[in-house]
């Protein structure tokens, strides 16, 4: 499990941006993951709870956004889920594809904080 | 009590990403091609790379860091291919970083290398996350695991460049349907070389030998258009 190397990276990221921007009282992180991001959420939750303990994020909630995986397909000229995680094909037409669209995103979009 | 949204858009491990990309760019300097290897434990990694390293020695200037939860044994198998090797103990951690990666580097001559390889942890799902700075990313299935792997652990092998069936002495005593196999990883990852190799027989690792030769010979070559490139 490597989530909980993730979350301290989220709160290194949470750190320098609120020492910048002179952030106080952070009640919502919201963050991206991909499906394909190699992250999983139920375990990010848990590593979350885990190590703000007793932190002044103590009191922040995590919330996470699942982006898909989506595919380009370079015979439709689209871009598509694929049938699942484990087919990276185009749904319409079936032509495997290699170029990931979405799905692998890993980031924090935006701090809700006390104003 | 209102609350203000504040935008931040900024990637979690951008950290790791920065090193990685300075690593890279070492290396591709340096002229040294490095290959990284992912598995599930007891895939038959080490005897892979102890042939590789082995026979590669004969030709070329090789070198491997190893990366385990805690002991040694690995290292001191594969010194028996070569003196350049290194163990990176990760104590709990179960994937390498890119600071992990420039810490063990320390000391080394890079540009006396023509191959270094990094065994990752043996674990199928965090490695995936994190980029080591490797020019190619290997990852082993050997034929006792079933066909069924890649489908189960599609990020890795996504994440990968090449895909190497170890143990295919045992393909036929483990019933292993090379055809299903070959199928479920060309379906996660559209395209991907694989290589179907024994480490104990020694059978395909020809095929492996010859594609490093290419691309070393490609490495070299950009070695020196980089070169060519700062003497400008
Ligand atoms: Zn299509």
């Amino acid at each position: 499990m490597h989530e909980l190397s993730i979350v301290l990276s989220i709160i290194d990221e949470i750190d320098e941006q609120s020492e910048a921007r002179d952030l106080h009282d952070i009640e919502v992180v919201h963050l991206k993951i991909g499906v394909f991001s190699g992250v999983d959420r139920d375990a990010l939750l848990f590593a979350w709870e885990l190590a703000c303990e007793g932190t002044r994020l103590e009191d922040s909630r995590l919330d996470i956004e699942t982006v898909p995986l989506v595919i380009h397909c370079a015979i439709c000229h689209e871009d598509r889920p694929p049938p699942s995680l484990y087919q990276l094909c185009c749904p319409e037409c079936n032509t495997p594809s290699e170029t990931i669209v979405t799905g692998r995103e890993l980031e924090v979009v935006s701090l809700e904080v006390a104003a | 009590m209102s609350t203000r949204i504040v935008e931040v858009r900024a990637k979690v491990l951008k950290q790791n990403d920065l090193l990685a990309h300075a690593l890279r760019e070492r290396f591709e300097a340096s002229g040294v091609s490095v290959i990284s290897l992912v598995s599930s434990p007891g895939s038959g990694k080490t005897a892979f790379l102890e042939k590789l390293l082995g026979t590669l020695a004969a030709n070329f200037r090789v070198a491997a860091l190893v990366g385990d939860l805690a002991t040694e044994n690995d290292a001191a198998r594969l010194k028996r291919a070569t003196p350049n090797v290194r163990q990176i103990t990760t104590g709990t951690i179960c994937h390498l970083d890119a600071q992990m990666i420039e810490r063990a580097l320390e000391g080394w001559q890079l540009d006396a290398l023509d191959f270094l390889f990094i065994e990752n942890v043996g674990n199928l799902v965090c490695p995936s996350s994190y980029d080591l700075g490797e020019e190619l990313r290997f990852v082993l299935l050997s034929a006792t695991e079933g066909e069924d792997k890649p489908l189960k652990y599609p990020t890795i092998f996504n994440s990968s460049d090449v895909a190497i069936i170890t143990k295919m002495d045992m393909a036929g005593p483990a019933e292993f349907d090379l055809a299903a196999a070959r199928r479920n990883i060309e379906s996660v990852r559209p395209g991907m070389q694989i290589f179907e190799v024994s480490a104990k027989t020694g059978s395909g690792m020809q095929d492996v030998f010859q594609f490093l030769r290419d691309k070393l010979a490609h490495s070299h070559k950009t070695r020196l258009a980089l070169q060519y490139e700062t003497t400008q």
